[in-house]
């Protein structure tokens, strides 16, 4: 398994990350069909739905709700699910995080068995175990294939979409010694069944995340499709559960609410196969010794921004990455970070106190697609433009005086206070276009920075007489004369010059 | 066999872990509501508007035909008998299935057994490798949820503990026509009063679409499911 926490601390730069991969064919064709695949199902199930838009609304208000009372319902949780025969954990950061669970975790097989967790990822969990001697067995499929692979996941929720099935046999070939083994997806999932089943049976702790953690009582729910969750959860003596301090709902009535939103925008389902909830530790049934810990990692930072704090109302659907049309075409690795996609950039810089992932809060056309599909109704364009607001003001002041954008703009703001300067900025912006109007009559490249523009697009040349000037130029009305349209704009109205 | 190589983090002491953060939540809170909390969490969660369907429409034999349709879809097996006639109809099921073995969760009616054919093993502690060498499971159902095709399993209430349901390749679950509602808000108000015993929401047998999205069904539970609905 790659060292996820190192190759995380390196500066991040999406279009540097993003370039090799928009030519990785294979990869492209995998995440778009993934994607396409689930957003149909997505599309189907939410259109069945006629109180859809007052389920997201209410998901929407829960979630703030439950943000406004935090500290209550965070000390409610720990004191129902100590009652209940649970431990409660709190954790400042990711290290404090993982020693936690690396004391815990500690047993004679020297394994432990995992569910999928984007939180465990976050913290380098995985890392941190193998650094300590104990071997981490990821049991979803997809977990599992992204470990074999030494890779890291690309999606909230179907982590290694980036793969089709015979990729996935190859590895699987390789890591279980099966040379005879098929490459459709039923053989690939019975070979997985039958390597895990062991593991299952022989290992007496199990770690899992957690989709909600509900005050009222002390009890957590998981969600998910294969059953591995519920080995995790039931088989092992011990289990030890890792949840960010977000992931609180005030009620078990709260689920009617959630689960219903949860599975139709994260796979398409009117509801996943399995859900498990239990409350501490049950007398004959499951794991008699339970561990939660709580995970803050600056999500308290988050929370102190009222702009941006929503952004924690999240209940990891991945509906949003497969809206978008960046993360379409790109897949999770360009970002660089555990959570990619629209949702990845707004969380990651500010998980990261801005200090990493700049570029993410650009990684996107603000197209809005994200906010629509998102059940919680996160509205991810105005977060991602208050951080690029943020990105530029964390500059140094001089860096930000001296910024090329920052100096166009107060050059184009004193040309538009005075109509003057506005007219001869345009006369000689006629002049200096020239030798870039290509025969085609458009402007085709643009020097030095300007040509970030027309790297992508073509642009219309500047035209000889703007609509100000034609309107000036004509003859009154009152002389009797027919007006005359300006030579080149026919019948569409005249294009003004843009700023 | 790995001895403990604890990493060199300084020790911290996990009480202040706590007090801080909850002081960082606190403080940040303080910081950006803009309103301060003048209501109680109590009263706030209860002003939260729920416009959305919180009650079924259908009548008891459209409700039914709907969870029907929909196990269908999740490929799951359903069969409907009259309360006299449950032992045949599982006897059939099983007999069609090929299972002589079935565990038993200790909530099963003991009318719906057959007489003969199929041995039924009670749940006295067994080994998961016990559970493992049967061919199937038969349990009951506390709710069921129509729209979703859900059976709602609440392990003290239907007498059998996870694992049971989890470790045989075989699930037949018997449904009672009058515990299946049609919306989840229904299912979960119904699951309430056992809110918290383990519960567990099985909606048609496991499954996954990690490899290109194409749904395989059975990946870890049973791997197949049959119902059975009391009318």
């Amino acid at each position: 398994m790659a060292p996820t926490s190192e190759r995380e601390r390196q500066p991040l730069d999406f279009p540097s990350a993003a370039l090799p991969l928009l030519h990785d064919a294979q990869l492209r064709g995998n995440v778009r069909h993934a994607t396409d695949v689930i957003q149909g199902k997505r599309f189907r199930v939410v259109a069945e739905m006629p109180d859809w838009q007052s389920l997201r609304e209410a998901g929407r208000q829960v979630r703030a709700h439950t943000l406004d009372y935090l500290d209550v319902y965070l000390e409610q949780f720990e004191q129902r699910c100590t009652a209940a025969g649970g431990h409660v954990h709190w954790a400042r950061d990711t290290a404090e995080a993982n020693r936690i669970v690396l004391q815990l975790a500690q047993n004679p097989t020297g394994r432990v068995i995992k569910i999928k967790s984007m939180t465990t990822e976050e913290t380098g969990l995985n890392h941190a175990l193998e650094a300590a001697g104990i071997q981490p067995i990821e049991t979803d499929l997809a977990e599992l294939i992204v470990q074999l692979g030494h890779d890291k996941p690309s999606h909230i929720v179907a982590p290694a979409l980036h793969k089709n099935r015979h990729q996935v046999r190859e590895l699987f070939v390789r890591a279980m010694n099966l040379p005879d083994l098929g490459d459709r997806p039923e053989d690939l999932a019975e070979a997985a069944r039958v390597y895990l089943r062991q593991q299952f049976l022989s290992t007496p702790v199990a770690i899992s995340g957690a989709n909600f953690l509900i005050a009222e009582t002390g009890g957590v729910c998981i969600v998910e499709s294969e059953g591995n969750g519920r080995m995790c959860l039931t088989l092992p003596q011990k289990l030890i559960s890792f949840a960010g301090i977000d992931k609180i709902i005030p009620r078990f009535s709260d689920l009617e609410v959630m689960l219903q939103l949860l599975p139709r925008s994260a796979t398409g389902e009117r509801m996943n196969p399995y859900n498990s909830v239990w409350t501490g530790v049950h007398p004959g049934d499951g794991p008699q010794e339970f561990h939660v810990v709580l995970l803050d990692n600056r999500r308290t930072e988050v929370l102190r921004d009222p702009e941006a704090r929503e952004t924690l109302q999240c209940i990891r659907c991945g509906a949003c990455q497969n809206a978008c049309p960046v993360y379409r075409q790109t897949g999770g690795h360009a970002y660089g970070s555990v959570y990619a996609g629209p949702i990845g950039a707004i969380l990651t810089p500010q998980l990261a106190l801005m200090e990493r992932g700049q570029s993410l809060p650009y990684a996107s056309t603000l197209c809005g697609a994200c906010y629509e599909v998102c059940p919680v109704k996160i509205n991810i364009p105005e977060i991602l433009i208050h951080l690029r607001g943020r990105v530029v003001t964390g500059r140094p002041s001089y860096l930000r005086a001296l910024h090329p954008e920052a100096m166009m703009m107060r050059g184009m703001q004193w040309m538009f206070l005075s109509e003057t300067r506005f007219r001869l900025a345009q006369r000689f912006g006629r002049i200096a276009q020239r030798p870039w109007i290509r025969r085609s009559g458009w402007i085709e490249r643009l020097p030095s920075i300007l040509g970030g523009w027309t790297r992508t697009r073509d642009l219309r040349p500047l035209p000889q007489q703007s609509f100000r000037e034609w309107f000036q130029a004509r003859p009154s009305a009152s002389t009797g004369s027919h007006s005359t349209l300006p030579p080149q704009v026919s019948s569409e109205p005249p294009e003004v010059p843009h700023g | 066999m790995a001895e403990a190589r604890v990493p060199d983090v300084p020790a911290t002491d996990p009480l202040s872990a706590r007090s801080e953060i909850l002081a960082r939540i606190r403080s940040a809170n303080r910081a950006s509501i803009s309103d301060a909390r003048t209501l109680s969490a109590e009263e706030a969660w209860q002003r939260i508007p729920r416009n959305y369907r919180d009650a079924g429409l259908l009548t008891e034999s459209d409700r039914i035909e709907l969870f029907t349709e929909r196990l269908r879809e999740y490929g799951a097996g359903v069969s409907s008998s009259q309360p006299a006639q449950v032992a045949d109809t599982i006897a059939e099921i099983l007999r069609k299935r090929n299972k002589q073995t079935m565990l038993l969760s200790s909530g099963v009616d003991p009318n719906w057994l057959p007489q003969d054919g199929v041995r039924f093993v009670a749940d006295n502690e067994l080994s998961y490798a016990e559970m493992e060498a049967c061919d199937g499971v038969l349990t009951g159902c506390t709710v069921a949820i129509a729209v979703t095709g859900t059976l709602a399993l609440c392990h003290e209430s239907i007498r059998g503990r996870r694992a049971l349901t989890l470790l045989p390749d075989y699930h037949l679950c018997v449904v009672e026509a009058a515990t299946i509602v049609e919306t989840v808000p229904e299912g979960m108000r119904a699951l309430e009063p056992h809110r918290t015993q383990p519960i567990t929401l099985i909606s048609g047998p496991s499954a996954t679409a990690d490899i290109e999205m194409t749904r395989i069904q059975g990946v870890h539970g049973p791997r197949v499911l049959d119902v059975v609905i009391v009318v």
